[in-house]
C-alpha cells in the first residue's frame, strides 16, 4: 500500500462517480435527439449552460434536500441496509479492471487479483441481494414484484454471462485481468477477443460470445428491452417505489454505475480493454502513454454505452416470461455450444 | 411437483388510480397468483362531473363546451354528436359546406386520437420513442385547430347549424402540408413499432376477442373492427355527407396477428389513419363554397320530442340521446360513451394473462376516463 | 499479491464511507416530518389492500435449482479452462463427460417444460371475485 494505490483508488472511485453524471446526462440528451427533442438545457454554474451538462448535479442536490420516507408498514433494517448492497458491487469490480496501460513501474489498475474474473463474478452476482431486499423490505406489492422479477431475471442471466466469460477465458487462457487485456495487444484488431483473439478459427465463437455477454448486460443492468424489475408501465417503478431522497438516488446512480462496470468489463474482455492499434503503444510507459491509453479505454466505453442508450430508446420491452425463454432457451444453449466449439477447436489445434 | 404441495396465496392489487399506464383515473382491482391475473374488476368514476345532469341545467348552446371535455382527445367528434341530435330534432338543413368543415375536422381529430393511441400503446409495451414522434405529428393537428378556433383541446367549434368560423386558404395549406408528411411518418411507425419482432411477440394472440363476442358485448370502433366486424357508422349510417367520400374500412386479418387480437386492435387504428387521410383530401378538393352555418338565432328553442343520433367517433360508437320539452334546456340527456362499453369487455378477456399483459389489453382498447365516467 | 486484496479492502471501506457519507449529510441538512399518512405505503392512491408479504407464488424454484446446478458448473469449469492449454484432450473429455450430464439433464428439463414460466395457465381460476367491488 503506497500512496501511488491510495490514487489510483480514489481516482478509481471518482471515475465511476463522476462517470455517473456525465452518463445521465448523456442519455438524456441522446435520448432527445433521436426522438427529436431538445433535452436538459436551463441548469447553469454562473451561467455557463453547457447544454444541461449541470441537470444531473441539480438532480443530486435536489433529492439531497429531499424527505426521506421510510414507510410505516417496511421492514426499516433491509430497507435501510438495501442502498448499500445494490451501490456497493458495481464499485467493487471496477478494483480488478485495468484502465490503462502503465505510468512508469505502476500499472493503472487498483488490484490485479490471480482470480480476476472470478472475483467479478462473484461481486456482481452480490447487486442481485440489493435489488430483492430492498424489493421485500418495502412491503409494497409492486416493489416485491419487481424485486422477485429482478432475482429471477438476474440469476438467469447470470448464467448465460458467465458462460461467455468463461469462453474468454478459454481464448485466453487465463483468468488474469491484467493478462487477459495484455494477450489481446499482440497484434492489431484480429487480436482482440470480439473477433476470436488472434485466431482466425474463433472469429465466430468470438463475435457471439460477445452478442450473447452484450445482451446478457443489458438484462443484467436492467435495462430496455429486459428493464421489466422496474417498468414504469407495469409495475410503477419496480422495486425502487417506495425509495425516496438520497436512498432513491443511490438506486438510480447504482443503476447508471452498473452500466458503467459492465460496459467496462465488455471492453476489457472483448474489445482489448485500453488497446488501440496505431494510436497507444503497450510499451510505451510515460505520462503521455498511460494517459492516452486510459482515454481509449474511456473511449471505448463510452461507444458501448452509447449503443446501451441507443437500444433503450429504440426498442418495447420484452414480457417477463419472453426475457426467461430467451434467458434458457436461446441464450444459454448458444453459449454452451459455443464454449464447445471453442474447447474443440482448442485441443484440435492446441496452442494457437 | 412442489407446486401441489406448496400453498401460495393470492395477491390482491391496487392498479390505479394513480398509476402510469390506467390511462387517466381508471382503478382496476387485479387478483393475481404470482404473476397471473385471475380476475380483473374495473372501478370507474373517479372523474365524475355529471356531465349527462348537467346537460339538463343549461341552454343547447352552453351544453356544447361540457361535450369536449367528455372524449378530450376527440372533442370535434363529441361536439359534433350532439348538434346532429338537436339539429335532428330542429329538422335544420345544414349547407354543405359546414358539412365538409365538419368532416375534415372530425378526421383530423380521429387522426391526431389514433395518434395518441398508437402512442400510449407503444408506452404500455415499453417502447417510449414513438410516444413521442407521435405528439410530433399530433402537434401539427393542434396547431391546425389553434388556427381555426383557438383552442387546443376543448374546441367547442361546431355549432347547432354548422360552425362557429369558416375555414380559409391558409388552413387549407396547413393541412395538406400535415398530409404531405404523413405518409412518410406512417412508415416510420409501422418500421419503428408495427412490424418490430419484440413488439409483435407481445401483442400477437393476446386478449384475443371473436367476433362473437365483440357482437355480444356490444363493442364498436377498432375493436369491432380489429375482431372482422366490418362496421362503420361512416359508411352504414352516413352523417354530414360521409356518403359522398370513398375510404376503405380496415377490418383486423390473420397474418402477422390473430383476428381481435392486441395487435389487430393497434393496426386497425394505423389504417385508420391512411383512410382519414384520403378522407381529408377528398374534403378539401370538394370543399363546396357558401354558408358555413345555418342561420339559427341564439337562445332558440328546440321543438319537443327526442332524437337519437349516433357518429363514428375514434373508439367507437358515440350516441346522444336528447329528450326535449320544447324549451331552451334539454329536459334528458343520456350519452352512450364508446369507451366506456369497450372496457366492459376487459375482465373477460384478461383472465389468466401476466399483469403486462393486461397493461398491453388495457392500451389497446384505448379509453378515455373522461368519456366512460362523464 | 495480498497488498492488492488491501487495496480492495481500502477500497471497499472509502466507496461504503462516501455511500454512508451522503446518506448521513443527507440527513443532517433535510427537515424530517413523518405523518400517517406520508408513511403509508404507496399503492396507485388507495388503501393497500392487506400486505405485501404473502406466500408469493414466484414460480421460479425449479429455475433457481436449475441455476444452482450450473452456476456450480461455471465454478468447476474456471479452474478447467485455466489448465485446459496443458491438460490437453484428456481434460477436454473429462469437461466433455461432465457437459454431457449437464446437457441430458438440462434436455430433461426442457422437455419437462420446467423451463416454461406460463405451464399452470390453466390452473387459474376463473370464477369472478367479490374484492373492491
Amino acid at each position: 500500500m503506497n500512496i501511488w494505490d491510495l490514487a489510483k483508488i480514489v481516482f478509481v472511485i471518482a471515475l465511476v462517480l463522476q462517470g455517473v453524471p456525465v452518463l445521465v446526462w448523456l442519455e438524456r440528451k441522446i435520448s432527445a435527439s433521436i426522438q427529436g427533442r431538445i433535452g436538459p438545457n436551463r441548469t447553469a454554474v454562473l451561467g455557463l449552460k453547457a447544454a444541461g451538462f449541470f441537470q444531473p448535479v441539480a438532480d443530486a442536490v435536489k433529492l439531497l434536500f429531499k424527505e426521506d420516507v421510510t414507510p410505516g408498514a417496511a421492514d426499516r433494517f433491509l430497507y435501510q441496509l438495501a442502498p448499500l448492497f445494490v451501490f456497493v458491487p458495481p464499485l467493487l469490480v471496477f478494483t480488478v479492471i485495468p484502465f490503462g496501460n502503465r505510468i512508469g513501474e505502476e500499472h493503472l489498475q487498483v488490484a490485479n487479483l490471480p482470480i480476476g474474473v472470478l472475483f467479478v463474478m462473484s461481486v456482481l452476482s452480490l447487486g442481485v441481494y440489493g435489488v430483492a431486499f430492498g424489493g421485500w423490505a418495502s412491503n409494497n406489492k409492486y416493489s416485491l414484484l419487481g424485486g422477485l422479477r429482478a432475482s429471477a431475471q438476474l440469476i438467469s442471466y447470470e448464467l448465460t454471462l458467465g458462460l461467455s466469460i468463461i469462453t474468454i477465458i478459454l481464448m485466453a487462457g487465463t483468468v488474469d485481468m491484467r493478462e487477459i487485456v495484455a494477450r489481446q495487444t499482440r497484434s492489431a484488431f484480429l487480436s482482440w477477443n470480439l473477433f476470436g483473439g488472434g485466431n482466425l478459427l474463433l472469429l465466430p465463437s468470438g463475435l457471439v460470445a460477445g452478442l450473447v455477454f452484450y445482451v446478457a448486460a443489458l438484462a443484467e443492468n436492467n435495462r430496455l428491452p429486459f428493464d421489466l424489475p422496474e417498468c414504469e408501465a407495469e409495475l410503477v417503478a419496480g422495486y425502487h417505489t417506495e425509495y425516496s431522497s438520497m436512498k432513491f438516488a443511490m438506486y438510480f446512480m447504482a443503476e447508471y454505475a452498473a452500466m458503467i462496470t459492465m460496459s467496462a468489463l465488455f471492453v476489457t474482455l472483448f474489445l482489448g480493454g485500453w488497446h488501440f492499434p496505431g494510436l497507444v503503444d503497450p510499451a510505451d510507459t510515460s505520462w503521455i502513454g498511460g494517459l492516452l491509453s486510459h482515454g481509449v479505454f474511456v473511449a471505448k466505453m463510452g461507444a458501448v454505452i452509447a449503443l446501451y442508450i441507443w437500444i433503450r430508446w429504440t426498442l418495447p420491452r420484452f414480457r417477463y416470461d419472453q426475457l426467461m425463454r430467451l434467458g434458457w432457451k436461446v441464450l444459454l444453449p448458444i453459449a454452451l455450444v459455443n464454449l464447445l466449439v471453442i474447447a474443440v477447436i482448442g485441443v484440435a489445434w492446441g496452442e494457437r | 411437483m412442489p407446486s401441489k404441495e406448496l400453498e401460495t396465496q393470492d395477491m390482491l392489487l391496487n392498479m390505479g388510480p394513480q398509476h402510469p399506464s390506467t390511462h387517466g383515473v381508471l382503478r382496476l382491482v387485479l387478483r393475481t397468483d404470482g404473476e397471473l391475473v385471475s380476475d380483473v374488476t374495473p372501478v370507474v368514476g373517479y372523474l365524475h362531473r355529471c356531465a349527462e345532469k348537467i346537460g339538463e341545467n343549461l341552454r343547447y348552446e352552453q351544453y356544447v363546451p361540457y361535450t369536449d371535455r367528455m372524449d378530450y382527445l376527440s372533442s370535434m367528434s363529441d361536439n359534433l354528436a350532439l348538434c346532429l341530435a338537436v339539429e335532428r330534432l330542429m329538422k335544420i338543413e345544414i349547407p354543405p359546406r359546414a358539412q365538409y368543415i365538419r368532416v375534415i375536422m372530425a378526421e383530423l381529430n380521429r387522426i391526431a386520437s389514433h395518434l395518441l393511441a398508437f402512442g400510449t400503446f407503444g408506452l404500455d409495451v415499453g417502447a417510449f420513442t414513438p410516444f413521442l414522434y407521435a405528439w410530433r405529428e399530433r402537434e401539427m393537428i393542434l396547431n391546425m385547430f389553434e388556427y381555426v378556433c383557438g383552442a387546443r383541446l376543448t374546441y367547442n367549434y361546431m355549432k347547432v347549424g354548422g360552425v362557429w368560423k369558416d375555414v380559409d386558404k391558409k388552413f387549407a395549406e396547413m393541412v395538406n402540408n400535415f398530409l404531405s408528411i404523413f405518409d412518410d411518418k406512417l412508415k416510420e411507425y409501422n418500421d419503428l413499432l408495427s412490424y418490430n419482432q419484440i413488439f409483435i411477440t407481445r401483442t400477437k394472440g393476446l386478449g384475443v376477442i371473436p367476433r362473437d363476442m365483440a357482437l355480444a358485448w356490444g363493442l364498436s370502433g377498432p375493436i369491432a373492427r380489429a375482431s372482422g366486424i366490418e362496421w362503420d357508422l361512416r359508411r352504414a349510417e352516413p352523417y354530414s355527407s360521409y356518403d359522398k367520400f370513398e375510404f376503405r374500412i380496415p377490418v383486423g386479418r390473420p397474418g402477422i396477428g390473430v383476428v381481435g387480437d392486441c395487435w389487430n386492435r393497434y393496426f386497425v387504428r394505423i389504417e385508420e389513419m391512411v383512410e382519414s387521410g384520403r378522407i381529408l383530401r377528398q374534403a378539401l378538393d370538394g370543399l363546396p363554397s357558401g354558408k358555413f352555418s345555418a342561420d339559427v338565432k341564439r337562445g332558440y328553442k328546440v321543438p319537443a320530442g327526442e332524437a337519437y343520433t349516433v357518429i363514428e367517433n375514434p373508439r367507437g360508437e358515440l350516441g346522444f340521446y336528447i329528450i326535449s320539452d320544447g324549451s331552451d334546456t334539454p329536459l334528458r340527456v343520456k350519452i352512450r360513451a364508446p369507451s366506456f362499453v369497450n372496457l366492459s369487455v376487459l375482465p373477460e378477456i384478461s383472465r389468466g394473462v401476466l399483469i403486462a399483459d393486461l397493461i398491453a389489453i388495457l392500451g389497446s382498447i384505448d379509453i378515455v376516463l373522461g368519456e366512460i365516467d362523464r | 499479491m495480498y497488498f492488492d486484496y488491501a487495496n480492495i479492502l481500502v477500497y471497499l471501506l472509502v466507496a461504503a464511507g462516501f455511500i454512508l457519507g451522503s446518506l448521513i449529510v443527507g440527513r443532517v441538512v433535510r427537515r424530517q416530518r413523518p405523518d400517517p399518512e406520508k408513511l403509508a405505503t404507496y399503492e396507485c392512491g388507495e388503501e393497500t389492500i392487506g400486505t405485501a408479504w404473502i406466500q408469493f407464488n414466484v414460480r421460479f424454484y425449479i429455475i433457481a435449482l436449475i441455476f444452482l446446478i450450473f452456476d456450480v458448473e461455471i465454478a468447476v469449469l474456471f479452474p478447467w479452462t485455466t489448465v485446459f492449454r496443458q491438460a490437453g484432450l484428456l481434460a477436454f473429455i473429462e469437461m466433455g463427460v461432465f457437459l454431457a450430464i449437464l446437457g441430458v439433464g438440462f434436455a430433461y428439463v426442457w422437455a419437462k417444460g420446467d423451463l416454461e414460466w406460463l405451464k399452470s395457465l390453466g390452473e387459474v381460476r376463473t370464477e369472478p371475485s367479490r374484492e373492491g367491488r
